[in-house]
């Protein structure tokens, strides 16, 4: 007993082990990730201070699910091909997830002791332990059921369709992915960057589903190169719409379409998937501004500021119509950026983008903001201010305002019912459409969210897939 | 890999056909599409109207002019080397039908564009006249085929080096005032297609034209290729490539075609340099 209490009392003295990372100052001018991971002694120590709590409340904070004092007690006996084994019980992309979760909304918060001082950092370790797999692992798989011959087609490589293809493997179904880009990963690969989520990472979470018998295929439009129809007729049974939400949202004032003017999809698409970060080593070229400012307090919007930094901006700036009490991005993305330079102008607007004899943008004319009465969102509605106008100025504006449902593939597949907003509509227990066969998840589902809550979807999807295949609709 | 299995030059070198196994965009293509292709690892996107598609061969066919870096890289590509990416089909396919006399006008290398959709509204019953302009004889292309896709064939070049001496527009304003044209549809550099459309807006008569912006995914995700027709914003990629020719800011398009303008030039000077 009295071992127990100072057992209880040394693991409750170790502090949080910070995550090092790269100076602000010399990460703003590189790539690089910005976090650099924990050492094993580092993970191991940290393993130590979680609870083992008989009911832990971090796993209801799970999207997915991930059996989280599972790992991190493996991790803690320093037995690190167990603990990826463990994740991978419900966590097919635990590299991407340590890195891009936000758990401070999500496990952390649930942790019970971040009710009285810091959580277990659990992101960290499940970062952790997919690297130490990684870099170190034997490349074992884990075990596939036992074939059943039946065929499912996911649409989209992003999160939601890789989470559906790696249950659905596992649980011993074939499965092709169709990406319409020609390289696997969706957001992961052309909206997340590279300083946050380096491709390499993404390549092999992708090679790691191809070793267990996915099949990805890619420079494949549904809907445009194939048919969902042709698909069934070829023998796929089931088919999960994971296509993204997709289609860039600009504000529609004087200006808007002067050169230098992204929508945030573009400048990230041009950055990450293209690199054009390492132009002329890489053909595709992006406008490299000096004053730059970028519309909109997301994660893409700190993606892109910060992004902007990189390549070479003497000045980047968040123009936003809310406060920062409003700001939706990450906490840490916030942060990360405001240490890296990225300067925060709250309650103000653009009323006009201004451009010189060629065309290019010069500066913004912008108004500013009061918070008014709640809108349907619950959050309060940007007012303009009268009488306060002023103008920024600025030769790259980077509009990260949000992203619609695209509707290349949904205008074209009748018997998909969608809603006004043109997304998709899916039941929220099964993921299933309105079309026989059909299911939905992620982002043309809901409209812009996480990486994280798509993986959730795509897990329900698989699950009712999987039960579809066995019993029937 | 999308391998080349037939490769052609025109115009001096300086006008490329290639001709691209793609069977799953062969067998869906229609007049008035794109693809999107990419040469390999490091190269750019780039859209490509097709000049043909083969759905029993499994094949489609661009005509390009090297322009820039990507194109001076196409060249390069044999027959029996590949392309790593080609997506397609994509775009709005041209909506033909029959409506009696039309005309169809192709600038440059626009011809490669005109030609599908000239033989298609040729098989549908409409009455073509086709007009084929170039700066010169040997930039002129695809004159044997657009013959065989129209019923008369007009041909120009601004030095008078072949056929009529001047503009495509000089012939269709001759060709409107003394025929009762029901549609017309104009592919070439922007210029042309701004004049074509200001000719034909004086005789009232409906204009196609074909919009060639820069482009990065083309399905619609980025809006890099927006363009505002009738004072709306429509992306090339997804509401186009073909519109109302009367609708367009010509002039907006000409200014954001140049937005890279510094890089391209820096890019096409090194690729030259490099392969000399």
């Amino acid at each position: 007993m009295a071992e127990e209490a100072t057992e209880k009392t040394r693991r409750e003295q170790i502090d949080r082990q910070a995550m090092p990372q790269q100076d602000p100052k010399v990460r703003a001018k590189n790539f690089d990730e910005v976090p650099l991971g924990y050492s094993p002694e580092t993970a191991v120590k940290e393993a130590e201070r979680c609870l083992q709590c008989r009911n832990p409340a971090c796993v209801t904070g799970c999207p997915v699910g991930v059996d989280i004092p599972g790992f991190i007690h493996h991790i803690k006996e320093g037995e690190f091909t167990e603990a990826i084994r463990n994740l991978w019980g419900k966590n097919s992309l635990p590299a991407v997830c340590g890195r891009v979760c936000p758990q401070e909304i999500q496990c952390e918060q649930k942790c019970i002791l971040a009710k009285k001082g810091d959580s277990v950092a659990i992101g960290n370790l499940e970062r952790f332990a997919a690297d130490y797999e990684r870099e170190h692992g034997s490349g074992a798989l884990p075990p596939k059921a036992e074939a059943t011959g039946r065929r499912v087609a996911v649409i989209g490589s992003g999160p939601a369709g890789l989470t559906v293809a790696g249950d659905l493997i596992l649980k011993g179904h074939e499965v092709t992915v169709f990406e319409a880009f020609h390289k696997p990963g969706g957001v992961l690969i052309y909206g997340i960057p590279e300083f946050r989520l380096p491709k390499a990472i993404v390549a092999q979470e992708v090679n790691f589903l191809e070793r267990l018998g996915v099949k990805v295929v890619c420079d494949q439009v549904v809907q445009r190169t194939v048919m969902i129809d042709e698909l069934f007729e070829e023998g796929y049974e089931a088919v999960f719409i994971g296509v993204g939400a997709g289609l860039p949202t600009f504000l529609d004032v004087p200006g808007k379409n002067l050169i230098g003017i992204y929508s945030a999809n573009e400048y990230l698409t041009r950055a990450n998937l293209m690199k054009a970060y390492r132009f002329p080593e890489y053909d595709t070229p992006i406008i490299r501004g000096k004053n730059v400012v970028t519309l909109g307090a997301g994660n893409v919007a700190m993606d892109s500021a910060r992004t902007a930094l990189r390549l070479g901006a003497d000045s980047s700036r968040i123009v936003y119509r809310r406060s920062r009490a409003e700001v939706p991005a990450r906490i840490e993305e916030v942060h990360h950026a405001e240490e890296e330079g990225v300067e925060f102008h709250f309650l103000a607007a653009p009323t006009r983008f201004i451009g010189n004899e060629r065309g290019r943008v010069v500066g913004m004319e912008c108004e500013r903001m009061c918070l008014g009465e709640p809108d349907e969102s619950g959050r309060c509605r940007p007012v303009p201010v009268e009488g306060a106008e002023f103008e920024l100025e600025c030769d790259l504006v980077i509009v990260a305002v949000g992203a619609g449902a695209n509707p290349l593939l949904t205008k074209a597949t009748p018997g998909l019912k969608l809603n006004k907003r043109g997304y998709v509509v899916a039941d929220e227990k099964t993921g299933k459409t309105t079309k026989k066969g059909v299911w939905a998840g992620g982002d043309i589902v809901t409209g812009s969210a996480t990486v994280i809550l798509a993986m959730g979807a795509g897990r329900i999807a698989a699950d009712s897939i999987h039960d579809y295949l066995t019993w029937g609709w | 890999m999308f391998k080349l299995v037939a490769r052609k030059e025109m115009s001096a070198g300086t006008v490329i056909l290639n001709e691209i196994e793609a069977p799953l965009i062969a067998r869906k293509a229609k007049p008035g599409q794109f693809v999107i292709l990419k040469a390999n690892e490091t190269g750019e996107r780039i859209p490509l109207t097709m000049a043909d598609s083969d759905p029993e061969k499994g094949t489609i066919t661009v005509i390009y002019q090297v322009v820039g870096k990507s194109t001076a890289l196409f060249k390069t590509l044999q027959v029996g080397d590949g392309y790593q990416d080609v997506i397609g089909p994509l775009g709005r396919p041209t909506h033909i039908e029959k409506v009696g006399k039309v005309v169809c006008v192709g600038g440059g290398t626009g011809t490669a564009v005109m030609y599908p959709i000239t033989r298609g509204l040729k098989e549908i019953g409409n009455h073509v006249i086709a007009i084929i302009g170039a700066r010169t004889k040997d930039l002129l292309i695809l004159e044997d085929e657009m013959r065989a896709a129209s019923h008369e064939l007009h041909v120009c070049t601004d030095d008078g080096s072949y056929g009529h001496h001047g503009f495509v527009t000089e012939v269709l304003g001759r060709v409107l005032g003394e025929e009762d044209i029901k549609l017309v549809v104009a592919i070439g550099p922007v210029p042309m297609m701004k004049a074509v459309s200001k000719v034909t807006k004086e005789y009232g008569v409906p204009t196609l034209v074909s919009l060639n912006p820069i482009m990065v995914d083309g399905t619609g995700m980025c809006g890099g290729c927006r363009v505002t027709v009738g004072g709306e914003t429509k992306f090339a990629c997804v509401d186009g490539p073909e519109f109302d020719g009367h609708l367009v800011d010509y002039d907006e398009l000409t200014l954001r075609l140049q937005g890279y303008r510094e890089d391209e030039e820096h890019c096409y000077n090194e690729f030259c340099v490099s392969a000399a």
